[in-house]
Formats: structure tokens, sequence, C-alpha cells
């Protein structure tokens, strides 16, 4: 740590950081600097449209405005429960998967560095291609319609669920499962009665966290094809009918709310 | 059958629940879920002949992605260093923006007025998927990188902004007491009372968000905001499923690199 720094000869002034440190910090601010500078020159924008970005914004508030209500009860209302079906079916989806995985990253249940390494590049490669790709992908598979889209969102779950849980799962207090062996306990036996009731907790806080974002996500998976709101979206968006789209974003937003009030209230009951 | 000389085992006392005992709710809730999951894949007309079709389809698929084609990699650079671009501006204006906001709605710092405003704004840039925000942006800008900065702005607003914001309520006050005792000004108290305290994680929240953004700008560009999604959802779309693999396996590299180099600044801010 930096306090050490200062140990030397009482008359020197006290210096938080060492001379590499500070130099690392200047050149990290210079790399900052150099990167924002580039971007800011050589990015492909014409910026006299952000300037007339807030009057385009007024237009397209006036075309939303008032929100087509009557919409809703004929096609979003459909659209809207495809979209937590969606949701839920992903995340259940993903935890079936990702539990092996997570057990097969953590290097303290599985201590093979070939077994980790191929559970993490897994979770990795899950994690880095979005859910709007993973949907693009699947409806090429299934074609268009809310599989592609379920498919899509546990795909892209299984590298978050699988990363938390297996760090959970590294960091278990090894007492317990120490005393379990001690005790002649199996593997299986070890993992579920030593790490799962340690891990528990965590879990279903991933699962929840997990589900509420699967929510805001499904909702745009239809501009790919995959089903749910996105599709209606689309649609409407297609056809400029900004009152329809009007009506759409109030749904998310509302989803969005209930989502995150349902999940404060599950965290509070099980965690 | 005791063996003779065994003492019988103690009795678990009345009040006190035997361990890894799983009560009704949480098989009644198990069974609901199970149900839950048979319907929804019922609504979203999955059946056993459909996925084996899937399948048939996506080994066809898997082949004619492979071997990747780096043929047209002038097409995939220039979208990279768009997306690239995309990312660290959207990163750094949007962590710019959230530090007044996450100082103004931080509760232990202000007053009502100010926080309640400064966490409603927080909260409308989380509750949004960036593709919804950005085809709201594609409307005001026209289409194009601008688009995608400005969306991936806000998702940062959302994100910094409220972790930032939760981060300097749990500091300690004594240090603010003490600054402002000395008769600091108010910006006086923000820089030497409240940053040195949260630095770290700031620090954290940044290099997770930068993160982010580079796997989010590949995607706003499927519904033309700038960047590789561009070249992704067009390559879909002429069924240049071996580019598309090309794509999706640089987006994975550049990915990892990023999550290197972002453990590469922790290091340097030691956090």
């Amino acid at each position: 740590m930096s306090e050490s720094v200062a140990l030397a000869p009482m008359s020197k002034a006290w210096q938080r950081h060492t001379l590499r440190q500070k130099m690392a910090r200047t050149a990290l601010w210079l790399v900052i600097a150099i990167a924002v500078m580039l971007s800011l020159r050589s990015i492909n924008v014409i910026w006299e449209f952000l300037w007339d970005a807030p009057e385009q914004m007024m237009d397209m508030g006036r075309r939303m405005w008032p929100p087509d209500m009557a919409y809703y009860p004929k096609t979003v209302h459909a659209a809207l429960m495809e979209t937590f079906h969606i949701a839920t079916l992903g995340t259940l989806f993903s935890m079936v998967f990702a539990l092996p995985l997570s057990i097969l990253a953590a290097h303290n249940i599985t201590p093979h560095k070939g077994l980790n390494l191929f559970a993490k590049t897994m979770l990795v490669s899950s994690r880095s291609v979005n859910s709007l790709v993973w949907a693009l992908l699947f409806v090429a598979v299934f074609g268009p319609g809310p599989l592609a889209g379920a498919v899509a969102i546990a795909f892209r779950s299984i590298g978050f669920v699988g990363k938390l849980l297996g760090e959970a799962l590294e960091e278990v207090h090894f007492g317990a499962i120490e005393a379990l062996k001690a005790a002649g306990a199996t593997q299986t036996s070890q993992i579920l009665y030593g790490y799962w009731p340690a891990v528990k907790p965590a879990f279903w806080s991933i699962m929840l966290l997990r589900w509420d974002i699967n929510i805001r996500e499904s909702s745009v998976l239809g501009l790919v094809g995959a089903g749910g709101l996105g599709m209606v979206m689309n649609a409407a968006i297609d056809t400029f009918q900004w009152n329809r789209v009007a009506v759409i974003l109030l749904t998310i937003f509302a989803v969005v709310v209930i989502g995150e009030v349902v999940v404060t209230f599950f965290r509070r009951r099980l965690i | 059958m005791t063996q003779p000389g065994a003492q019988a085992l103690p009795r678990i006392p009345a009040g006190r629940r035997q361990p890894f005992h799983s009560s009704w709710q949480v098989k009644l809730l198990a069974l609901l879920v199970a149900a839950y999951a048979v319907y929804a894949l019922g609504q979203l007309d999955f059946s056993y002949d459909r996925f084996i079709r899937g399948l048939d389809n996506g080994a066809r698929f898997l082949s004619r992605m492979f071997p990747p084609s780096y043929k047209n990699w002038d097409q995939l650079l220039t979208g990279f260093i768009e997306s690239m671009e995309i990312a660290v501006l959207a990163t750094f204006f949007g962590v710019l923006l959230s530090l007044p906001i996450a100082i103004l709605g931080a509760r232990n710092l202000m007053p009502a007025w100010a926080t309640w405003p400064a966490r409603l704004i927080v909260t409308l840039c989380r509750a949004f998927n960036p593709v919804i925000v950005a085809i709201v942006f594609i409307k005001a800008v026209g289409f194009g990188a601008l688009a995608g900065v400005l969306a991936l702005v806000v998702a940062s607003i959302g994100f910094v902004g409220k972790l930032f914001m939760e981060a300097i309520e749990e500091i300690s006050m004594k240090q603010i007491e003490a600054v402002r005792a000395t008769g600091a000004p108010f910006l006086s108290v923000v820089t030497y009372g409240v940053l040195p305290q949260v630095i770290g994680r700031l620090v954290g929240f940044c290099t997770y968000q930068l993160d982010a953004n580079l796997r989010n700008s590949t995607m706003v560009g499927i519904v033309g905001a700038g960047g590789i999604g561009g070249a992704l959802f067009a390559a879909f779309q002429r069924f240049e499923y071996d580019f598309v693999l090309a794509i999706l396996i640089t987006i994975i590299a550049v990915v990892l690199l990023g999550e290197f180099a972002s453990n590469y600044v922790k290091r340097i801010f030691h956090v």
C-alpha cells in the first residue's frame, strides 16, 4: 500500500504515492485524454444534428401525444404477456445450464485447470455476445418468434449467472466443507449440504437480478423478430404511428417499475 | 436395531427446525414454477418436433458459419473502430454527467428538493433498454454514431449515477464534518471530504461501464446507431454466416481485452 512510502528519513515530506504510482496515474489520464480526443475527432458524426436534436425531440413528443390507449388491449397486452414468458422462461433455462457450469468454473469444487478454463470460456462467450445478437442467431435457427427470444435470453443469462455464482462458490468458507469431508461425505453431499446452503441467498439474489434485467431486455428482442413487445414496437415505428409507440413505451416503463417492486419484495422475503 | 451401550440420539427439540428441511411453501413454489414453465412453453408454441427441426437448422447454420471469414476485414475494422469510439465517448461523457447528478442525489449531502429530481433522472435513464433509447435518438439526430453515443450516455448515467449515488450515501460523515468545520465551501467539501472516500469504487464502476458500453455499442448498431452492429445485422440479412462468426469472435476477443485493461486500471488505482 501507499502508506509505506513515508517510512524513509523523517525530514522528507510525506507523499501519498510513489513516483511509479504517480507516473502510472499520469499515464492513465493521458491515455484517457488521448482516447477521448481521437474519438471526438475521427468519429463519423455531423455535429449540426446535435443542435437540432431538442427541436426534433419536441416534434416527436407532439406526435406521441396523446398516447393511443385503445391500442393497448388489442395488441400490446398479448405482446406484454409474451415478453413476460420470454424473460421468465429464459431465466429458468439459464438456471439449468448455469448451475453445472458454475460448479465446473469454481476451482475449489473442480480442482482441474482444464475444466475451469473450459467453463470460464463458455461463460465469457455467453456474456460477451449481447442478447440482441443471440436473438439474431436463434431467429436464424428456430425461425422468428418468441421461442428464439427465450433461448436467446437464456444464452445471454448463462454467462452472467454462471460467473456470479461461480465466484460465490469460490468464496464459500472452507470449514464446513472440511467437516463434511472428514465425515466421509461424497462430492455430491458436499455440494448439497456444504456449498448449496452457503450460496443459496446469493443464488436467489442473482436469479432475481437477472430476471429483472431479462424483463427489460426481452422487451427489445422483437426488433430482430424474436417476439414480445419489441415486435409490436417495430411495427408501430415502421408505420410512424408514434402515439402507439408512446403506449408501448409507457407499458415498458410500467413493467420495469412493477418488476423492481416485485424483486424488492422477494429479495426481502427470500434473503 | 440399536447396539448395546449406544445412547439414543437426543431428539430435536420441538421449537427447532431440522437442518436442510425444506418447508411446504418451498415445495409448493417449486411445483408452481414447474407448472408455469410447462404452461409458458405451450404459450410460446414450443413443441418437440419444432425443437428437433430447430436443431437440424442449427446444425446447418453452424456448418455454414465455419470457417469464419475475414475476407471483409476492412469493414470489420471500421465497424470496430467506430464501436470503440462510441464506447469511449459514451463512458467519458456519461461519467462526467453522472458525477454531479450523483452528488445532487445523495441524501446525506443534499436537501430533498435537490435529491428527488436527481433520482428521477437516474431512474428514467435506467428504465429503458439502450436499444430503445437509441431508437428515440435516431429520430432526434438521425442514423449514425451520434445516436449510439447519446443512447449509451443515457445508459451510463443510469448505471454509474445510481451506484455512485449509493456509494456516496455510505460514506463516513466524520470527514465531511471535519472539512466543514474548517469553513470550507461546498466544492472543497466534495473534493476533500467526499471524493477521497469513494474514488476507488468510482474507478470500479467506470471500468465496468466502459466494458458494458463496449458490449452495448455492438448492439445499438443493429437499429442503425453506428458501430459494428450495423455490419453484423447486414451480414445476417445477406446470410453471410461465416462473416457473422468472424464478427462474433472479434467481439468476444475485444471484450476479453477490455476486461484485462480494466483490471490493469483498477490495479493502478489499487482498488
